[in-house]
């Protein structure tokens, strides 16, 4: 059996403003959103006091201030997705943003009525939702490959699947609801062999968790969020290949995003700026830069390694509690994400025992219904890591779930 | 985020009691919608959730109600408090029934009157969840159709 011991420690919690300030408290949520180290806040902090101008208007010189860390911050985050053109690196809001911005963009201009799209059974709602209608806008038909019993993609059943009709298949890099981690490269290549789909792969839960080198995954869309990756709210981002950004027609109008605005019609903008209408999130951007210096001082095979030995010893603990069933695959098959049920005890009813003793954890569908349905529960209750958790957090989520089956239970 | 009290089981026991969970274990009046000709029903769900309850209800012809069920799944809470409103509700008339609505939404804002009011009975037992933002909407998904239906 796994023991604490077997766990070190990765990072310090006090390089975690808000875990120094509540040291009671074991954060289990980072899957929702993850805690930001000192050295984000800072950056932020910083641009704001020093830097601070509407980029690209660089009449003076703290525009181009402004511009410079802007471009940095993009040429820093490329650099980390292993991404040698920044230009094919587009700042979103989110992972949301950037999915829709294909299935809108993309999608509308190439997916006929008569066309398949296919997704995976356990896409969150980002990875599906876009999909699904722009089938139905375009009379196209909508696949849905499906899991295994512990949860992974089914090969088999995406291969058949694939055919020369096949526009579009959207996966996600890592299941937020359960863990998964997808073999996406040898997914692509099978997408490859069979059809000339593009590949559009959710990496909300990829990029924070794991490396990722986009070249290399063979995926033609690759799309993050900041704030699950130590970096802040509201900036995400979308890689995509160069030569399908270029033949996009542009996802919003405005500022920025224009080259010459006639009476009667307009050009756009050279890439990055096409796809970036309106005044960006500067600060969002360095904060994001500040949060791939972090990861990559630390390593991410290391960060992979400690979630998962996490994994491995909240699997094993939970394994012990009479009544969990532990959804998903074997913790060597996931990132940092541990999905379970307690037998009679709802997941919110779970939720809130734990939270009582400062055990923060996700109770619900995880914007993942359709897997949900096919779990055959309507809810789980989801335990995630990250840098900071540490085996004091698997202790209190453990003694926390036990607690709640003795209540349930009549035992207390 | 703000300070809050150090957590002991005795707090929890606040919001499941015994009473709550023996309400869930063993739903009171919980089953398929009456064969009455004045039968009405009412359905709400918590989409954040999942949580959902179909009320049913008989009003006789003085507006007193005759009889309660409901259906549904979902979290202790929720479950509880829909087979409570239903023994609660059972004699009473629509404008009983009606002030019974007030008090329960008083008792779920933390109201410290509704907490000690007699003429909420075994409901007070909920008080605590007034103390869980996040859980009131579970104890008031019931309340919901009743009002719906009243």
């Amino acid at each position: 059996m796994s023991t604490s011991d077997s766990v070190s420690e990765l990072v310090p919690r006090a390089e975690f403003p808000l875990l120094a300030a509540h040291p009671e408290l074991h954060y289990l949520d980072s899957a929702a959103t993850s805690q930001k180290p000192r050295a984000v806040l800072d950056a932020m902090d910083a641009y704001y006091r020093n830097d601070n101008a509407n980029p690209h208007r660089g009449a003076y010189k703290l525009s181009v201030a402004a511009t410079d860390r802007y471009h940095e911050a993009r040429e820093r985050v490329a650099q980390f997705v292993g991404l040698k053109d920044a230009s094919a690196l587009i700042f979103t809001r989110g992972t949301t943003e950037g999915l829709n911005l294909v299935a809108s963009s993309w999608g509308r201009a190439h997916v006929h009525a008569g066309d398949e799209i296919v997704v995976t059974a356990m896409g969150h709602h980002a990875d599906f939702i876009p999909w699904q209608q722009l089938a139905l806008e375009k009379g196209a038909h909508f696949r849905i490959a499906e899991l295994t019993a512990d949860g992974r993609i089914d090969v088999d059943h995406l291969a058949s699947l694939l055919c020369p009709r096949t526009r579009v298949v959207a996966l996600p890099h890592v299941s937020n609801a359960l863990g998964t981690v997808n073999p996406v490269r040898e997914l692509a290549a099978l997408v490859r062999e069979r059809s000339d789909a593009l590949v559009v792969c959710d990496g909300a839960q990829g990029a924070p968790h794991l490396p990722v080198e986009f070249e290399r995954l063979g995926v033609d869309f690759y799309a993050f969020s900041g704030h699950k990756l130590l970096g802040p709210m509201g900036i995400g981002v979308l890689l995509g290949r160069r030569g399908l950004l270029e033949a996009m027609s542009p996802y919003q109008f405005g500022g920025d995003m224009i080259e010459w605005v006639h009476d009667d019609r307009s050009t756009w903008n050279v890439l990055p700026h096409k796809f970036e209408a309106g005044t960006p999130n500067v600060a969002g951007a360095v904060g994001l830069a500040a949060a791939v210096d972090y990861l990559d001082r630390i390593g991410m095979t290391r960060v992979l390694e400690h979630e998962r030995a996490l994994v491995r010893l909240v699997t094993a603990r939970l394994s012990e509690i009479e009544g969990v069933t532990v959804h998903g695959p074997t913790p060597e098959q996931r990132s940092g994400v541990v999905s379970f049920s307690l037998a009679d005890v709802h997941p919110h009813d779970l939720a809130t025992i734990l939270d009582e003793r400062d055990v923060c954890v996700r109770a619900g569908h995880h914007c993942a219904q359709p897997l949900m349905r096919r779990l055959g529960v309507s809810a789980t209750t989801r335990a995630s890591f990250y840098v900071y958790s540490e085996p004091a957090d698997v202790d209190a989520l453990t003694d926390g779930v036990e607690a709640a089956r003795r209540l349930f239970a009549g035992a207390v | 985020m703000s300070a809050r009290p150090a957590s002991d089981d005795a707090q929890l026991t606040a919001i499941y009691q015994e009473l709550i969970l023996d309400h869930y274990r063993r739903p009171r009046n919980k089953g398929p919608a009456p064969d009455a000709p004045n039968v009405r029903t009412a359905e709400c769900r918590n989409p954040l959730c999942g949580d959902e309850v179909t009320l049913a209800l008989v009003l006789d012809a003085d507006g007193r109600v005759a009889d309660a069920r409901f259906t549904g799944r979902g979290c202790s809470i929720s479950q509880a408090s829909a087979s409570m409103l239903t023994e609660a509700v059972r004699g009473k008339t629509r404008e009983e029934a009606e002030a019974l609505v007030e008090r329960f939404s008083a008792l779920m804002r933390g109201d410290p009157d509704a907490a000690d009011d007699p003429s909420l009975g075994e409901l007070r037992a909920l008080s605590g969840v007034s103390r869980f933002p996040a859980r009131v909407r579970c104890a008031t998904l019931a309340w919901s159709a009743l009002a719906e239906l009243l």
